[in-house]
């Protein structure tokens, strides 16, 4: 096992997350934030915090989303879901994905299919702390990137205890 | 994590963690039930039969609602219209469906462990939608839910279970649910309709007074009459039942408390319950039917994974 980003080196790339978010975007009017559980939240709650200290005016409207009975491999085994929460219209509003390690595309895939049974969104842009490029097996790549890495195949990257670790088998 | 059976035959069998991942996974059906596109696509590659032995309209309704929310297809049996009406064994006509590629069998049947006898035979799962006087389970979990939903917890709230318990199978599984997940029980209705041993054999109270038992309890789940036991003398008449049973707004106002009105349908107006307590804002009967398709989602998606090739 080993650190890819310390918990101090996890802290800085959100912030710079948010500040690549914040020079893209004029005002966070119709935008809305939707982290992908687990990791997604974990990260989704420090990027809206720190969106919200350059913003401290605006309410910023963030949501839980879960795919589970959504996954292409549900019938591999049958998994208890997580929480599901988007309190908002998404509808023709600029929707923001977050998740912690983008890697084949296929949750992400199925976060669109859960997104879209919300409503229609005008845009759906995706923000990743951790890009794995070279493994993707869908053609989806994210807007906004906090550290692409180069990894095998069978390795994984896994947020733990806010700390980003490579596991190899 | 998972269940610990294969089929959902019965309370009985269930462990109290196969019932909180059900209710929890209950919770978040509950949720999609709310969103713009009610449906998830878990058991597309799902293939369900309904095999109704039995007249129904709720349960039947609420699980082929549950079944279309997740994708599923569905096709439906109804015993008076079929083969089985020729003189068909269950077992054949169950495997000539399955041969037809059915991965899931939800089922009623008149007699006490049909679902049982099949879940021997077949590689199907099972789902029991009600077997004679035995076990209605989806229906004791709906319950737990509302009861859960409306009052926060299962674990110390006082049940009370009145009318014709002795025939009931809801009043079953029921108590076997309450009991697992710590509430307490007790059953009330006229001596002729309450098992005699009950108390021994489930650990539940038995009072035989209808005022009593309801300034205990916190929640009132009251059975349906079954009206068509009215000849076998278990009881005078539907007036006399009426009068020593049923449940009124005059009687509901005179307890000390605001107790939770449930029935698991369909209601006898005027004879268990009375029109004015069933509408009440005490009475929880449609959420309780609204609870059952996202009761039904959990239970056919966690069952769903075991059995498809």
């Amino acid at each position: 096992m080993q650190v890819i980003l310390s918990s101090v080196q996890l802290s800085e790339t959100v912030q710079q997350l948010a500040e690549q978010f914040d020079k893209a975007h004029e005002n966070l009017n119709d935008v809305v934030f939707v982290g992908i559980q687990q990791g997604g939240v974990v990260i989704g709650n420090d990027i809206v915090a720190a969106l919200q200290k350059l913003h401290p005016s605006e309410k910023i409207l963030y949501g839980q989303l879960d795919i589970t009975f959504y996954r292409d491999d549900i019938r591999k085994e049958i998994l208890t879901p997580d929480t599901m929460n988007i309190p908002f219209a998404i509808e023709n509003k600029t929707v923001v994905l977050i998740d912690d390690v983008l890697f084949t595309g296929r949750t992400i895939k199925a976060a669109l299919d859960v997104l879209l049974d919300y409503g229609r969104p005008a845009k759906v842009e995706l923000c990743v702390l951790i890009d794995r490029k070279e493994h993707r097996q869908f053609p989806i790549q994210a807007d906004y990137v906090g550290l692409s890495v180069k990894t095998h195949k069978t390795e994984k990257v896994k947020l733990i205890n806010k700390e980003v670790m490579l596991i190899t088998q | 994590m998972q269940l610990s059976t294969r089929h959902l035959l019965g309370i009985k069998n269930l462990t109290k963690e196969d019932i909180s991942l059900i209710l929890t996974t209950a919770a978040q059906f509950k949720e999609v039930l709310q969103r713009p596109v009610k449906k998830v696509p878990s058991l597309r590659d799902v293939t369900i039969v309904n095999l109704f032995y039995e007249n129904s309209t709720r349960t039947r309704f609420s699980f082929e609602l549950a079944e279309k929310r997740l994708s599923a297809d569905t096709i439906n049996f109804a015993a008076s219209s079929s083969s089985a009406a020729k003189g068909e064994t269950l077992l054949d006509t169950v495997n000539n469906i399955l041969s037809m590629k059915v991965d899931m069998v939800v089922m009623r049947h008149s007699a006490s462990g049909a679902p049982h006898f099949l879940a021997q035979h077949i590689p199907a799962a099972i789902i029991n939608a009600g077997d004679g006087i035995n076990e209605h389970p989806t229906q004791a979990l709906l319950d737990a839910f509302s009861i859960e939903e409306k009052t926060g917890t299962l674990a110390g709230r006082k049940v009370a279970i009145i009318g014709d318990i002795m025939h009931s199978r809801v009043a079953q599984s029921n108590i076997y649910l309450l009991k697992k997940m710590g509430a307490e029980v007790t059953v009330c209705g006229p001596p002729t309709l309450i098992p005699k041993y009950i108390s021994e054999a489930l650990g539940v109270q038995v009072n035989y007074n209808l005022k009593e038992t309801l300034e205990w309890c916190d929640v009132a789940n009251v059975l349906r009459i079954q009206l068509e036991r009215q000849n076998q003398v278990l009881f005078s008449s539907l007036r006399e039942y009426s009068l020593a049973y049923g449940i009124n707004k005059k009687l509901l106002d005179s307890l000390h408390k605001e107790i939770v009105i449930m029935h698991p349908g369909p209601i006898n107006r005027g004879v268990e319950l009375d029109s004015d307590v069933a509408d009440s804002k005490q009475s929880i009967i449609l959420q309780q039917v609204e609870n059952g398709v996202a009761v039904r989602m959990a239970v056919l998606y966690l069952l769903s994974g075991r059995n498809a090739s």
